[in-house]
C-alpha cells in the first residue's frame, strides 16, 4: 500500500486543505442519477405502502427489496463478477442516504446490503460468492447477520453459540440462540457467528432451510415496526464445512471489519432521514397557521428549522469526507474486495465511529425538533413526525452503541499514537508548551472566508489534544478504565472532526461556486463551529475538573480559556439567513 | 424501426418558480433540472416499441452543454443514442426549435417521432405540431395509446367525453399524454451503460438548419397574490359587498 495517503485519525494533528476533502458537491451527474432513482423508488414504491409495512404484512418488505434489486439498488457493494456493480463507497453511501424516508424499510435494506451481504463479499470462498452473491445483489435472496445473543450484545466476543465438527468431518453442528436479528423473519441467507468447540470464533453461512435452524417470534419494538427482528435458534443445525467464511478462529475480524462499513452507512442513512424530517417540518411550518400567521413566520420555529439544517449539513459533510478518505485509500490498495480493502476501511475506524455517533445524534435532534414543530400533531401517529421520532432512536443503539463507538475513538487514537502512525503525543507535548508560554494578546485579523471558524476548528483540535494529554499523563495505562474521561475525549474529537469537515466543505464549494451562492452553507458553518466550541468548553471543563484539582486545575482552566477565546458569532443572524431562504424557496436546498 | 424522441431540459416542476428581478427569466439558484416529464412518456413508448419489434431510439435535446445530463438521464431509460444541439447561448421559440428538429429528422429519416405533448416549463404545446407541418407529416397529438401496423400508427386520443381513434401514415409525429404508459425507473446498471452511449454534439449550422424566431418573449411576471377573504355578518352585508365592492352583481 502506498504511503501517500491521509492516516486515519490524523485530522487531530494535521491541517487539512479544502481541496483534499471529498464533499457532496463532488458527486458526478451519474452518481446523482443513482440518488434520484433511489429517492424516486422510496417516494413512489415504498412510502405509499407505509401502512402495510408497519403492520408487518407478510411478503411486502421482501417484495420491495426484490423490486429494489431489479433497479440495481442492492448492487452497489457487490463486485461485477458476482452480479453487482462494484461501485465506490461514495456511490454506495449516496444510495443508502436516499433509501431513507420509511425507517422500517431502510433498516431492512441496510441490513441486507450491509451486514447481510458484505461478509460474503469480503470473506466468502469463490464457491460461496458464486452461490449467494448474485441472488443477494438482485434481491431474489434476502440476507441477515446473526451475531448478537441474549447474553452477548456489546460484548460480542462472549457469544455462546457453539459449533462442533461432525464425526464424518463434513458438517459443523450448531447450537445456540441469536437475538435481535434484523430481517430474521424472511431472510434466505444467514451469516452466523459461533465458536467452534466453544473457543474458535468463526463465521458461517447458512441457508434458510438448514435443518435445525428455527426462527423465533418477532420482537415488539419502540420504532421501525415494519422491520423484522426475531430470534434465530440453532438446534443441531447442520452446516456443510464449505460454508465457513473467513479463517477458523478469525471470525471476529469479519464481525468488526464489516461494522466499519456499517457505521459510515448508518451515518449516510441518518443524513437521509434528517433531510426527510426537515422537509416535513418545513412543509408543515409553511402550512400551519396560528395567530393568523404561518408557523414559518415565527422566530421560535424559524430558529429550529435553521438549526436542523445546519446540523444536517454538518453530518453530511462528515459522512462524505470520511467516505472520500476510504475511497482514496481503496483505489490505492487496488480497488478489490478483499482483506486489503477491509484494511483500507479499517484505517479510518476512528472516523467511521465518529460518523456513526454524530450522524445518529444529529438525526435524533432533528426528529425531536420535527415533532416539536408539529406541536400536538407531532405526537399523533397520523402525521409522519411521530414515526420519524420512534424510528430514529435505534440508530444510537445498533452497529455498536454510541457509547461503544465513543470509547473506540480515543482507544484507537491511542493505539495509533503508540504505533507511531499518528504523532499525537508529540502534538500534545507541543501544545502544552504553547499553552504554558506567554499568550499572544492580539486577536488574529479575520479577513478571508470563514477565517474565524478555521481558527475555532484549530482550537477544537487543540482542546481535544489538551484534555487527552492531561488524562494520559494522569492515568497512564489506567486511562482505559476511566470511561467518563474517555467519553469526553471522544466528544471533543467528534466536535472537532464535524466542525472541520463542515468548514472544509464550504471552502471547497466556495472555490467552485463562488461565495455569493453560499449564504446557507456559510451560515451553517458559523453555527456549527460556534456551538462546537461552546459545547467543547463545557465538556473539557468537566473532564479537567474530574482529573485535576486545586492550582493545577486552575492553570489548566486558564489554558482552556485561551483556546476558547473568541468574539461570539451572531447565531441569531446566521439562523435567520438560513430560515429566510428556506421559507422563501418553500423547499430545503443544500 | 427508428424512432426520434426530442427531449427538453426543464426545471424540476416540484420547485416553486421564482422570477429574476428584471423579469427576463427564472431564478436558477437551488433549482435542479430534469427530463421534461411528458418526454419521459415519449421515451418509454419508443423504447417499448423497439424492445418489442427491434430498431433504435435516438434522442435530440436542444440547448447548451448542460443538456448532456438530460440526455444521459434519457439514455438511462433505454434510448440508444442522442444528439445534443448546442445553440451557443441563443434561444428559440417553438418555431425555431421545430426548424432544428426538422433538420435532424432530414439527416436521420426516422420512421416515427414521439415527443411529450408539451414541456412543463413554458407549456407551449406547439413544437410537435410545427414540426409535422414543416415536414409535411401526419400528426397525432395527446396519445393515450399507440399501436403500430405496417406503415401506419393507430393512435387513441383522449378527448372530452371519450376517445378518438386516429390512423396516421408513417413517418408521423405523435405526442405523448400522461396516461400513455408508466415510465420505468432508470436502474443503476442502465445509468452506468448510458454513460457509454453516443451523444453527438452538433450546432444548428452543422445540421444545415436556419432556425428563425417568429415570436419572442417580452417578459415574465408572477400572478398577482390572492387577496384575503372577508367575513360577513349577514346576507344583506354580503349582497351589499357583492354589489358595491366587488361589483359582480
Amino acid at each position: 500500500m502506498s504511503e501517500n495517503y491521509v492516516k486515519g485519525g490524523s485530522f487531530l494533528v494535521r491541517e487539512t486543505t479544502p481541496e483534499e476533502v471529498f464533499t457532496p458537491e463532488d458527486f458526478t451527474s451519474e452518481q446523482l442519477q443513482f440518488a434520484k432513482t433511489a429517492r424516486d423508488f422510496i417516494d413512489n414504491e415504498v412510502i405509499p405502502r407505509n401502512d402495510e409495512i408497519e403492520e408487518k404484512k407478510p411478503g411486502v418488505v421482501p417484495e420491495l427489496l426484490r423490486k429494489a434489486g431489479e433497479l440495481g439498488l442492492l448492487m452497489a457493494d457487490v463486485p461485477e463478477e458476482y452480479g453487482g456493480l462494484g461501485l465506490d463507497k461514495a456511490s454506495s453511501a449516496l444510495v443508502t442516504e436516499n433509501m431513507s424516508g420509511q425507517g422500517s424499510f431502510s433498516v431492512a435494506f441496510g441490513a441486507h446490503v450491509g451486514i447481510g451481504t458484505l461478509p460474503l463479499v469480503y470473506y466468502g470462498t469463490e464457491e460461496l460468492k458464486k452461490k449467494y452473491l448474485p441472488g443477494l445483489a438482485d434481491g431474489s435472496l434476502v440476507g441477515c447477520y446473526c451475531l448478537t445473543e441474549p447474553t452477548a450484545g456489546s460484548d460480542a466476543l462472549s457469544i455462546r453459540t457453539k459449533a462442533v465438527l461432525s464425526e464424518d468431518g463434513k458438517h459443523y453442528i450448531l447450537n445456540g440462540t441469536k437475538q435481535f436479528i434484523t430481517n430474521g423473519g424472511f431472510a434466505d441467507v444467514f451469516t452466523v457467528f459461533a465458536k467452534i468447540d466453544g473457543e474458535q470464533f468463526t463465521g458461517f453461512v447458512l441457508d434458510k432451510d438448514t435443518p435445525g435452524l428455527k426462527i423465533g417470534p418477532e420482537e415488539h419494538k419502540m420504532g421501525i415496526h415494519g422491520s423484522s427482528t426475531t430470534t434465530v435458534i440453532f438446534e443441531d443445525a447442520k452446516v456443510p464445512v464449505e460454508n465457513v467464511i473467513g479463517e477458523i478462529g478469525k471470525g471476529h475480524k469479519i464481525a468488526f471489519n464489516i461494522l466499519n462499513i456499517g457505521r459510515f452507512k448508518l451515518g449516510a442513512g441518518a443524513v437521509g432521514s434528517s433531510k426527510r424530517a426537515l422537509e416535513h417540518a418545513l412543509a408543515y411550518a409553511l402550512e400551519r397557521k396560528q395567530f393568523g400567521r404561518r408557523l414559518a413566520e415565527f422566530g421560535a420555529i424559524r430558529e429550529k428549522l435553521a438549526e436542523m439544517y445546519a446540523r444536517t449539513y454538518a453530518a453530511e459533510s462528515t459522512v462524505y469526507r470520511t467516505v472520500g478518505l476510504i475511497d482514496q485509500l481503496l483505489s490505492l490498495s487496488g480497488g478489490g474486495h478483499d482483506e486489503a480493502a477491509l484494511q483500507a476501511i479499517e484505517e479510518y475506524s476512528v472516523e467511521c465511529a465518529i460518523v456513526k455517533v454524530f450522524g445518529s445524534e444529529v438525526l435524533d435532534y432533528v426528529v425531536d425538533q420535527t415533532v416539536q414543530t408539529y406541536g400536538g400533531y407531532g405526537y399523533c401517529a397520523e402525521y409522519p413526525a411521530e414515526r420519524f421520532y420512534r424510528d430514529s432512536r435505534i440508530n444510537r443503539i445498533f452497529e455498536g452503541t454510541n457509547e461503544i463507538n465513543r470509547l473506540l475513538v480515543p482507544g484507537m487514537l491511542l493505539r495509533k499514537a503508540m504505533k507511531g502512525e499518528v504523532p499525537l503525543f508529540q502534538a500534545a507535548q507541543a501544545l502544552q508548551e504553547e499553552l504554558m508560554g506567554i499568550p499572544s494578546l492580539d486577536m488574529d485579523a479575520d479577513l478571508g472566508l470563514l477565517d474565524a471558524e478555521k481558527r475555532l476548528v484549530a482550537n477544537l483540535k487543540k482542546i481535544c489534544l489538551f484534555v487527552a494529554g492531561v488524562a494520559a499523563q494522569k492515568f497512564g495505562k489506567g486511562l482505559a478504565e476511566q470511561q467518563n474521561v474517555l467519553l469526553r475525549i471522544a466528544d471533543l474529537a467528534i466536535q472537532a472532526y464535524a466542525a472541520e469537515s463542515t468548514v472544509l466543505r464550504v471552502l471547497k464549494d466556495a472555490a467552485k461556486r463562488g461565495e455569493d451562492r453560499l449564504a446557507l452553507p456559510i451560515a451553517a458553518a458559523r453555527i456549527v463551529c460556534e456551538e462546537a466550541v461552546t459545547t467543547a468548553e463545557a465538556t473539557a471543563r468537566e473532564a479537567l475538573a474530574g482529573i485535576e484539582e486545586g492550582d493545577t486545575l486552575m492553570t489548566m482552566l486558564a489554558a482552556l480559556r485561551r483556546l476558547v477565546r473568541r468574539t461570539p458569532a451572531n447565531l441569531v443572524a446566521a439562523r435567520e439567513t438560513i430560515a429566510a431562504k428556506l421559507v422563501e424557496m418553500e423547499r430545503v436546498i443544500w | 424501426m427508428k424512432i426520434m424522441v426530442p427531449v427538453r431540459r426543464v426545471p424540476n416542476p416540484d420547485v416553486k418558480v421564482r422570477l429574476k428581478k428584471d423579469g427576463t427569466g427564472i431564478e436558477t439558484e437551488g433549482v435542479n433540472f430534469l427530463v421534461n416529464p411528458f418526454d419521459e412518456y415519449a421515451i418509454e413508448e419508443a423504447v417499448r416499441i423497439t424492445e418489442k419489434s427491434g430498431g433504435e431510439v435516438f434522442l435530440v435535446s436542444i440547448g447548451g452543454p448542460e443538456n448532456e445530463e438530460t440526455l444521459r438521464a434519457g439514455l438511462a431509460l433505454g434510448a440508444h443514442r442522442a444528439y445534443l444541439v448546442d445553440l451557443g447561448g441563443e434561444c428559440y421559440e417553438s418555431s425555431g426549435i421545430a426548424d432544428i428538429l426538422a433538420a435532424v429528422f432530414k439527416q436521420e429519416n426516422p420512421d416515427l417521432v414521439i415527443m411529450g405533448k408539451q414541456s412543463v416549463d413554458t407549456d407551449n404545446n406547439q413544437a410537435a405540431q410545427m414540426l409535422a407541418a414543416k415536414l409535411g407529416l401526419a400528426q397525432a397529438c395527446f396519445a393515450y395509446k399507440v399501436e403500430l401496423q405496417d406503415g401506419k400508427a393507430v393512435v387513441q386520443r383522449e378527448i372530452d367525453g371519450g376517445l378518438e381513434v386516429k390512423e396516421v401514415e408513417l413517418p408521423a409525429v405523435i405526442t405523448a399524454d400522461l396516461r400513455l404508459n408508466q415510465p420505468r425507473y432508470a436502474s443503476l446498471p442502465a445509468i452506468m451503460k448510458a454513460k457509454k452511449k453516443e451523444v453527438k454534439k452538433v450546432t444548428p449550422a452543422d445540421l444545415g438548419a436556419e432556425p428563425k424566431n417568429r415570436a419572442r418573449v417580452l417578459g415574465l411576471s408572477e400572478p398577482p397574490p390572492r387577496k384575503a377573504g372577508q367575513k360577513v355578518a349577514s346576507v344583506d352585508e354580503l349582497v351589499d359587498k357583492l354589489v358595491n365592492e366587488a361589483k359582480v352583481l
